[in-house]
């Protein structure tokens, strides 16, 4: 069954700072979201996003970034209409703005998506985030939490 | 700007390619002079990871290195340790195996074919475009890599990373009635199969061949996928436990992955096309009669036909799925015991991109000291490279950006996973 409400954590645990989606969706686990809402972890891969957010009311992505600036650890707030088209969303091999662009062209938008993007700075192998990073875990959960109430 | 006399290519951010690296070519005139796809490989990672793990825990840590293809990783896990121990499988646990993996054959073609490589054939700058045309095809790919997914997920636990699999077999095994509705699924997504090959079959294909020896498991009576012995199209056979013997990798300045060659022989190519060209004569009647129907001969030499293999591949997936299922009763025990013992072992199967070598040493205490993971994409990274020296050579003509745009599109003919996720191609490209 279609979830109505979802959460999806993209991200890569082995490689550092991109597992903060993942990081994001185990600290929600225990802060009491509400019962119908789904939390699901994904390798970003664009059609099994699609997949999880097909027929869904409210979605909610949280995904590591890299963006040119320095700002480890800082959180962007995105609406569907503040993603671009190319690949500098995300951390991804394809964009989070090309997954969200494809669901458009095939009317597989969820009602609602609400991104939350935090700046990655080491992408390399390994299981820990940066601390920068990992500072940021806690209060994306907790916003996170917010939007769902 | 064309017919500049010396040029560099650098592609960045090679799009529609499985994870990242970079590709750099330098032109002096008429001649290339370097070719380099630099690849920054996870692999090396995870086997200094693994060392001084349990023999239990493989399967799962390794199922991390690729989103795509992390039953490929379980399994070529599952049987390394497994021969280390001196354990085999039953057959009930040996097909949910080969089913398991014919699910993630379906997924990675289909995600490979509809999104990232027809595109190319179409004339489509990427998926997206496609989908803005024809909303129809994308989602009959949709679908198909679907069935492939309710597989993973309905047998490994989950779609991405399954947790069901372990040494010795599955923590558990689906009842019959569990696998009919999946059956069903199948049903319908073989005529999806079926009308893949046959849209692929439309496609113009670029005057292309390459003559390097191809390598793939082999399993004489079916078409080598969970299990299988290493054999090339140049007669060369050895068993898997020999793997190193026959296949040399060594360090290359441009890259962190290493380049793989056949001992004495040189570059060689794995994956779809070296399957079919050593195994064709196994695939399923009607898998067969579709590689006849969409212009597949005994051989595929042609990396822009490759597209047509995975289709014919994604048929025999969903049928040999289907026939597993209704043939299914299961095992008495999901799983055997597999207790540790000091030794060494050896797994290979074919992943989606082909072969996939492990191997482990455990100690007296069951703990791995040491690992040994040899991917598909190194094996794979001289050929290609040789394949796109040729390439530029012949389109000299073309301006920078076209030039670039083909190499692309010829690098994706691999579907080279070049990492498993995060970060982005590069590629660059330089006219000196």
């Amino acid at each position: 069954m279609t979830a109505r409400r979802i959460v999806i954590g993209v991200g890569n645990e082995f490689r550092r700072d991109d597992g903060l989606g993942p990081a994001v969706v185990a600290r929600l686990r225990t802060l009491s979201p509400p019962a119908d809402v789904t939390l699901a972890v994904s390798d970003g891969e664009p059609t099994r996003l699609l997949e999880l957010w097909t027929g869904a009311e409210l979605a909610v992505v949280v995904d590591a970034v890299r963006t040119d600036g320095d700002h480890g650890g800082h959180v962007y707030e995105l609406a569907v209409g503040g993603l671009g088209p190319t690949t500098t969303g995300t951390s991804h091999g394809v964009g989070l703005g090309a997954t969200v662009e494809l669901a458009r062209a095939l009317g597989r938008l969820p009602g609602r998506l609400v991104v939350f993007a935090v700046d990655g700075v080491d992408f390399g192998f390994g299981a820990e985030l940066s601390p920068a990073v990992a500072a940021a875990v806690d209060p994306v959960a907790r916003r996170v939490r917010d939007v769902l109430d | 700007m064309t017919h500049r006399p010396d040029r560099t290519l650098d592609v960045r951010a090679l799009a529609r390619v499985e994870g990242e690296g970079a590709m750099h070519v330098r032109v002096r005139g008429d001649a290339v002079e370097d070719v380099r796809l630099e690849i920054y490989e996870p692999p090396r990672f995870f086997e200094a990871f693994l060392r001084g793990r349990r023999h239990t825990e493989p399967p799962d840590i390794t199922a991390r290195i690729c989103g795509i293809c992390p039953v490929a990783y379980q399994m070529s896990a599952c049987r390394a340790i497994e021969d280390a121990c001196g354990v085999a499988g039953p057959e009930p646990i040996e097909a949910l195996r080969r089913l398991l993996y014919c699910g993630e054959w379906i997924e990675s073609h289909v995600l490979h074919i509809y999104l990232l490589h027809a595109p190319d054939f179409l004339g489509y700058p990427s998926a997206i475009d496609l989908a803005r045309d024809r909303a129809d095809l994308v989602e009959r790919g949709l679908s198909l890599k679907k069935a492939g997914n309710d597989i993973l997920e309905l047998l490994g636990g989950r779609a991405i990373h399954p947790v069901n699999v372990r040494v010795g077999g599955f923590y558990r095994a689906p009842t019959p009635a569990e696998l009919a509705p999946l059956a069903r699924t199948l049903r319908r997504a073989l005529d999806q199969a079926l009308a893949t090959a046959e849209w692929v079959a439309g496609f113009e294909f670029p005057d292309f061949h390459h003559d390097h020896e191809m390598m793939a498991l082999v399993e004489p009576g079916r078409y080598a996928i969970e299990s299988g012995t290493p054999a090339t199209t140049g007669g060369l056979a050895f068993p898997v436990s020999a793997f190193e013997e026959h296949v040399i990798e060594e360090h290359v300045a441009h890259s962190t992955a290493l380049h793989a060659r056949l001992a004495g022989r040189g570059r060689y190519l794995v994956g779809p096309a070296a399957r079919y060209t050593l195994s064709r004569q196994w695939l399923s009647p009607l898998a067969r009669q579709a590689a006849d129907a969409v212009g597949l001969g005994a051989e595929c030499r042609n990396p822009y036909r490759s597209i047509l293999v995975r289709a014919v591949e994604t048929v025999y997936a969903v049928e040999e799925a289907l026939r597993i299922i209704e043939a299914y009763e299961p095992p008495p025990r999901p799983y055997v015991d597999v207790p540790p013992r000091e030794g060494q072992g050896f797994g290979a199967t074919e992943a989606p991109r082909g072969v996939l070598f492990h191997r482990y040493a455990l100690d007296a205490d069951g703990l791995v000291s040491s690992a040994r993971i040899v991917p598909p994409t190194s094996q794979n990274q001289a050929s290609i490279e040789d394949d796109l020296r040729r390439f530029v050579e012949g389109r000299l003509d073309l301006d920078d950006e076209q030039l670039t745009w083909q190499c692309e599109q010829a690098i994706r003919n691999y579907d080279p996973c070049i990492s498993c996720s995060t970060h982005f191609l590069d590629l660059r490209v330089e006219r000196l």
